[in-house]
């Protein structure tokens, strides 16, 4: 039997040494503290089933107290399992910038909108682009540089890439 | 053109970094590609969309139009770079800007928009960490992907202390990092302008997409309210799903990451809110996403080379820089020597002739020797050398013949422009050699002499410090007409190619090859035929190679009728008949390709359907050490060899360099030799770590072995040599 998307998913992070944990959305809160350094901002969860609410993230931060944030929590639209990357979404509520003005980044991800490969990602993409214009960042661990002589992780972006993956209750 | 001093001066200062830097990528080009289950299919689905897209151009940019209007967005086609910078500079003026923030954007050098807009007093700062060292540096890029490939970690070091002063002097690269993204980060965040490039387009959704690793780009897009995307006109693809194939292979196939950290997929003006990041009050969701962007397209010859047969795949690149990392002589030199005004590496040649002319193309274009090994790496096929190939012909066609009547007696070609003289020297071989053949071994005897040997450098630039071919008196040929076939009932009829070289100067593998072919029950002619063209070809003169061609393909042609396969000795010729000879002959090549085969690719075929090894020479259990043929690897052919000299019990070791540097006349040439030998040090290497230093050493191609010859104090032969009893 071959790997679930979600077990190559983790797999792949796993090979990027980016911190993966499986939750659930009761266990939420407490599972997301220990991949918090602070200050952390956050976007609102809005199409998941979890909030930051009882959480020690700032939602919605100014953009003073983003410049100011060690961790940025965001939600991804959905995750490619092959690649071990997450979509961030270019949206209004400034996920981009959340995901990217700050040290860590934290991706929520539901475990059904992990998808294969990019053949699936695209056709979502194509879909949801011609639906409606929008953008998005497939991201894939952090943001890196080899040019100032050898690899370096941590360039412009975040130097660390944290994912959580939401399971439901009963699984 | 660089000169041999220049070439010594740029592998001394530049070289070992970009040697290191390039081998590293190709490396990991064949370690990505090799983990996709099918690297083959993408590539032909991304030929086949860049293929479909540069045919529809005009409706797809018209699509485009449409897209980028409905999202709120400027398109702008600009006809030449001044046009576009015009454009630009006004968008820049109208913003108020004081600050252009750009991310990396290879189109953007080719117009040299930064000196545009630091004319009007506006500061550009390029935010890719690699663009900001040469900005600072004022150098350019040597690469088109890493542009400061060129730079070691202590160059950049002694730069950024002498430049900054920083407190605390720099020294690793972790701490140049954080220096660098502090200090641009500040740029970042109060500019007002963004200008990004971009490495596709939807015409379908205005989507485009930005390859990237560090986040600048990113930020670029994010933190300004005006962005600014320059790009060429060949960069628009039909759909969003078009990016597929190409996300998956263009990391892949430049820096040998299976995808790079960050793939932008933008749909401008993006909804992502506006920051001033001093604001305290105001939460990110009320904060205005009110943003100004333009497209613009630039053709500067563009349209032109999509009207042009020879030119039009050039913009089928996606500038992954695979064709500079897997090219011998890029990993030598580097781009500033394999480059032109913007563009470096085999692909530059296309891109430089179409967009700046033939003048900028010539300064480089003769360092790719057509090895073609970058024919395999290119994500959608282009065949580049043949670019080389017509880009060298049109330059020889400009030229004015000048001291032609010196070797007209030698170079009976069919050039009507007048190639230098060293070209047609080269160009003309197969008379060189027939004169070299009647007159041995007289003709080596003179021609070793210092006297000659001094007058053919200074006239023609060949090398005193190479050895020449020495000609055989009896051409194989004439050893074949003296003798009677030993096959009485045989099961297979072939017609061994008595190639240039194999027929004038390695008549001994020709000889060992119709011995090995016979021994496994192959009846076997070798007729008079011409040469293939392969060294007409090599120096740009199309015409005398499609001569050859044809004359080629007429004298091989009955014997094909009759039921006969042809046999090749040597790989380069073989490639013609498989790849170039399509473009050469208006028919004919198709039947040529089909039956012909590489004489170790011949002898494996035998020995699988059903010929004994026990007929061939005992092996004794020798350890081989083998370099196979730059042309012959593209084919898929190498193989073969292995996999005979294994079944005849050979113990085999392979070299893994991309070319061994001499790649036919190459290395022969005086400006050249210093590269060619350098390029060769790999392979000499290989051959001589103490796994291999004591094993037999063979190689497919003749320039090959006249490479090992020099470099190695050992002797070398053909495989086939091995097999003949």
């Amino acid at each position: 039997m071959s790997a679930s998307p979600l077990d190559t998913f983790v797999s792949a992070l796993g090979s990027q040494d980016v911190p993966c944990e499986r939750t659930t959305s009761t266990s939420f809160a407490a599972t997301l503290a220990k991949h918090l350094r602070e200050p952390a901002v956050g976007i609102p969860m809005e199409d998941l089933d979890v909030s930051l609410s009882d959480t020690d993230v700032t939602v919605d931060p100014t953009p003073a107290e983003l410049k100011a944030a060690d961790t940025g929590v965001t939600p991804a639209s959905f995750a490619i399992a092959d690649y071990g990357s997450v979509v961030i979404p270019g949206t209004s509520d400034g996920a981009e910038l959340a995901s990217l003005f700050v040290g860590r980044h934290v991706a929520v991800v539901d475990a059904d909108d992990v998808v294969p490969g990019m053949e699936t990602a695209f056709d979502r993409f194509g879909e949801s682009f011609r639906d409606h214009a929008s953008s998005a960042i497939i991201a894939t661990g952090p943001s890196a540089t080899a040019d100032m002589g050898e690899l370096v992780r941590g360039a412009h972006g975040p130097s660390e890439v944290h994912v959580i993956v939401l399971e439901d209750d009963d699984e | 053109m660089s000169d041999a001093e220049e070439l010594r001066h740029l592998m001394a200062t530049e070289g070992a970094a970009v040697s290191q830097n390039t081998k590293g990528f190709n490396q990991g080009r064949y370690d990505s590609t090799a983990k996709l289950s099918d690297y083959e299919g993408l590539k032909d689905e991304a030929r086949a969309i860049k293929e479909d897209a540069i045919a529809n151009l005009p409706d797809l940019i018209d699509q485009l139009r449409e897209t980028v209007e409905d999202n709120g967005g400027t398109l702008y086609i600009a006809d030449d770079a001044a046009d576009a910078n015009d454009y630009v500079r006004e968008v820049v003026a109208d913003r108020g800007a004081e600050r252009v923030v750009k991310s990396k954007s290879m189109t953007s050098e080719e117009i040299e928009v930064n000196e545009a807009l630091e004319a009007d007093g506006v500061d550009v700062v390029e935010t890719d960490l690699g663009e900001w060292v040469l900005q600072v540096a004022d150098e350019a890029p040597s690469h088109i992907v890493a542009p400061a490939i060129h730079k070691s970690r202590e160059a950049i070091a002694e730069l950024f202390n002498e430049q900054f002063d920083p407190d605390e002097s720099l020294e690793t690269a972790e701490e140049l990092t954080t220096f660098a993204r502090n200090r641009l980060g500040e740029l970042i965040e109060d500019a007002e302008v963004g200008m990004t490039g971009a490495n596709f387009i939807t015409a379908d959704t205005g989507t485009m997409a930005l390859v990237t690793s560090e986040g600048n780009a990113r930020k670029t897009v994010a933190a300004t309210d005006t962005q600014i995307a320059v790009a060429g006109v060949e960069k628009v693809v039909p759909s969003v799903e078009d990016l597929q194939p190409f996300v998956e292979l263009i990391g892949r196939s430049g820096t040998g990451q299976d995808i790079t950290s960050y793939l932008s997929l933008l749909t401008p003006p993006v909804d992502t809110p506006t920051v001033d990041f001093d604001d305290d009050e105001t939460p990110l969701s009320e904060l205005s996403t009110d943003r100004d962007f333009h497209l613009v397209l630039i053709d500067n010859g563009r349209m032109a080379m999509r009207e042009d047969d020879d030119l039009r795949e050039t913009l089928y690149c996606i500038r992954c820089s695979a064709c500079s990392n897997s090219c011998a002589n890029f990993q030598q030199v580097g781009g500033h020597a394999f480059g032109g005004k913007t563009y470096s590496g085999g692909i530059a040649t296309g891109w430089e002739a179409g967009i700046e002319g033939l003048d900028t193309a010539e300064e480089f274009n003769d360092l790719c020797t057509g090895c073609s090994r970058c024919v395999d790496a290119c994500p959608v096929g282009i065949d580049i050398p043949w670019i080389n190939t017509v880009v060298r012909d049109r330059i020889n066609g400009e030229k004015e013949g000048q001291f032609d009547f010196l070797v007209d007696g030698l170079t009976p070609d069919e050039e009507e422009g007048s190639p230098s003289l060293q070209k047609r020297f080269f160009g003309n071989f197969e008379t060189v050699a027939k004169l070299g053949s009647i007159t041995a071994p007289l003709s080596n005897w003179l021609a070793d002499t210092a006297v000659s040997r001094q007058a053919m450098e200074r006239v023609l630039g060949v090398d005193a410090r190479r050895d020449l071919p020495q000609f055989q008196r009896e051409t194989l040929v004439e050893w074949f007409a003296d003798r009677d076939t030993t096959v009485t009932d045989p099961d297979r009829r072939a017609v061994l190619y008595p190639d240039l070289y194999t027929n004038h100067v390695q008549v001994e593998r020709g000889k060992a090859a119709v011995r090995v072919l016979e021994a496994l029950g192959v009846d076997v002619i070798v007729p008079p035929v011409a040469s293939s063209g392969r060294a007409p070809l090599s120096q740009g003169m199309i015409s005398t190679a499609r001569d050859h061609a044809e004359r080629v393909e007429r004298a091989l042609a009955p014997h094909i009728a009759d039921g006969r396969d042809v046999v090749v000795v040597e790989p380069s010729d073989l490639a013609m008949f498989h790849r170039e000879y399509e473009r050469l002959l208006d028919d004919g090549a198709d039947r040529l390709a089909a039956n012909s085969y590489e004489v170790m690719e011949y002898v494996y075929g035998l020995l699988e359907n059903g010929a004994s090894v026990a007929d061939l020479a005992p092996s004794g259990d020798d350890e081989i050490a083998y370099h196979s043929h730059c042309q012959q690897r593209t084919l898929g052919l190498e193989g073969h060899t292995v996999a005979v000299l294994e079944r005849a019990g050979f113990d085999v070791r392979t070299s893994d360099v991309e070319c061994c540097g001499m790649a036919g006349s190459f290395g022969y040439k005086t400006d050249y030799y210093d590269v060619s030998v350098a390029v060769g040090e790999d392979l000499r290497d290989q051959f001589t770590d103490d796994d291999a230093a004591d094993r037999t050493v063979v190689a497919s191609g003749t320039s090959c072995l006249d490479q090992l010859d020099d470099l190695l104090e050992r002797p070398t032969q053909h495989p086939v040599e091995l097999l003949a009893r």
